[in-house]
């Protein structure tokens, strides 16, 4: 055990000697797909709801589509489904962004959590009341103004707990990233596992740090609910 | 039909009706502030507006009262084009708000002129319908700061005075409304109002959502804004208010402004209708 941790500890928290693995990798993997995923889910989620069916329909079907088929299928064709494809190869730009593991990963993981992340977002939209937004047009809001400073900010208040939960996913869902040749935490894992045979100690210690990631993560949205959602408790029962 | 709307249309009331000199002036006088003629609006094969027209001048109280249906909500949401009118024609400070041909063959009108329009036109509604996300501070703020374009301190100073003229204490600043009782809430939804400093003031029915021992304090509040010569429109089933704060009384009936004057209608009432309505409610 002490063994394993001597051996493997530096890799299981932050490199294997040829760069970022285990823990620093998966939250590396967690933070940028989660701010990638967010800032583009808000435009999706405004097109998702408009009236206008060019902007809505090619939404409604990206969703469908990466809600619709596994993470895994979606994590090989980026890796290694659109690799195979001659027009992919012959472009130089292309050809140089799906060489790189993690650049097909991240494109993967983005896209997935993005789909799931509109869909809160765009069912937050519509709960919002519609006087509210007749308030702002009232008042002379429209536009961009009227997406920035109400409607936007009133739906993520509401989907604040929606959205931890597929944070929550998400993270958990990173450790696909391995089949890809990331290092994150499940790749150490696997190799302490195949060195030394601790079976038990290498997965189980890779389960107390995805844990302790998400035990953060939950204390985070904990904060951000009590300093974001206290407009919907009612003072008097 | 004794309309003094068509009597307003000649110029020459009819003997039967009995245009108070405020309203009969009107025409004549130059200073009308708002103007609404011969609004429709029509919801599918339902024509809600046949028709209605007003004349607001400046410091007017003009109350649109009328049964439930009978389409004085919708005539104002009009007048800010919360609903598109299917015709009629809006002027505000003799200029008229120019209809185009919007989207799927509705008219709409012109964007800058809409907008400006907005920005001088303040609304209350029924419920409220204050941005629950935000404190009661940031409600009021949020029009004056990011469609008129004043500083936030501006916008806060301006915010607290209002919340102070509405009788809500300085700590109801950092509330969220669902905090507030509707009595403050819609105190607050005036304030917000308030602080658009708008040349007119649309009230929707603003105490129909209260509970009753809560209209009081609503009610108390307008009138203030009543007696500073403030020029206001509202939709109201409170008789007694409407009587003594209107300077016009619109009394609409199934799409049509079915009688017209000063608040002594309501005590003098000239066509059958009315009488019905007043009947009605006294009961």
């Amino acid at each position: 055990m002490i063994e394993l941790f001597e051996q493997y500890g530096q890799a299981y928290l932050y490199s294997d000697g040829a760069g970022l693995s285990g823990l620093a990798m998966t939250l590396w993997l967690f933070v940028i797909t989660m701010i990638l995923g967010f800032f583009l889910s808000l435009p999706l989620a405004l097109a998702r709801v408009s009236r206008n069916l060019w902007l809505r329909w090619p939404v409604e079907f990206y969703t469908f589509v990466f809600r619709g088929t596994p993470l895994y299928i979606q994590l090989l064709i980026c890796y290694t489904g659109l690799y195979g494809l001659e027009v992919v190869r012959d472009h130089a730009l292309l050809d140089q962004f799906f060489r790189n593991a993690l650049n097909c990963t991240l494109l993967a993981f983005v896209l997935n959590t993005c789909a799931y992340t509109v869909e809160i977002f765009a069912g937050a939209i519509r709960n919002i009341p519609h006087g509210e937004i007749e308030a702002a047009q009232a008042y002379g809001l429209h536009g961009w103004k009227l997406n920035l400073f109400v409607v936007l900010p009133a739906a993520l208040r509401r989907s604040l707990p929606a959205y931890s939960n597929e944070l929550i996913l998400m993270l958990h869902a990173t450790s696909l990233a391995f089949t890809a040749t990331i290092a994150d935490i499940l790749k150490v894992a696997r190799d302490a596992n195949a060195a030394t045979f601790l079976t038990f100690q290498a997965f189980g210690t890779a389960a107390l740090l995805y844990m302790l990631l998400s035990f953060a993560l939950v204390g985070l949205f904990r904060l951000a609910e009590r300093r974001w959602m206290g407009f919907l408790v009612p003072a008097r029962g | 039909m004794t309309t003094t709307a068509h009597a307003l249309a000649t110029a020459e009331p009819t003997p039967r009706s009995r245009p108070s000199p405020r309203i009969a002036s009107v025409a004549a006088d130059a200073t009308v502030k708002l103007s609404v003629a011969d609004l429709h609006k029509r919801y599918g094969e339902h024509e809600v507006l046949k028709g209605v027209s007003l004349q607001a001048r400046k410091g007017d109280v003009i109350s649109l009262i009328g049964a439930s249906g009978s389409g004085k909500s919708t005539m104002l949401r009009c007048i800010n084009f919360l609903e598109q009118p299917d015709a009629g024609v809006i002027t505000l400070d003799e200029q008229t708000i120019e209809m185009r041909q919007g989207r799927a063959g509705t008219r709409a009108p012109h964007p800058a002129q809409l907008q400006n329009l907005r920005t001088r036109l303040a609304m209350v509604f029924q419920h409220f319908n204050l941005w629950s996300h935000m404190t009661v501070l940031e409600n009021i703020c949020m029009a004056p700061r990011r469609v008129l374009g004043v500083s936030s301190q501006e916008a806060e100073a301006r915010a607290r005075k209002y919340l102070d003229k509405v009788g809500l204490p300085p700590r109801a600043a950092d509330q969220y409304p669902a905090f507030l009782s509707g009595g403050q809430q819609q105190r607050v939804a005036i304030a917000r109002a308030l602080a658009m400093e708008p040349e007119i003031i649309l009230f929707d029915e603003p105490t129909s959502a209260l509970d009753p021992e809560l209209v009081g304090e609503v009610l108390k509040v307008i009138q203030t804004l009543a007696e500073e010569g403030r020029t206001m429109l509202m939709v109201t089933h409170e008789m007694g208010f409407a009587r003594q704060v209107s300077s016009q009384v619109l009394f609409l009936h199934q799409g049509r402004v079915e009688e017209q004057g000063s608040a002594e209608i309501l005590d003098q009432p000239q066509s059958e209708r009315l009488q019905q309505f007043l009947s009605n409610r006294l009961k």
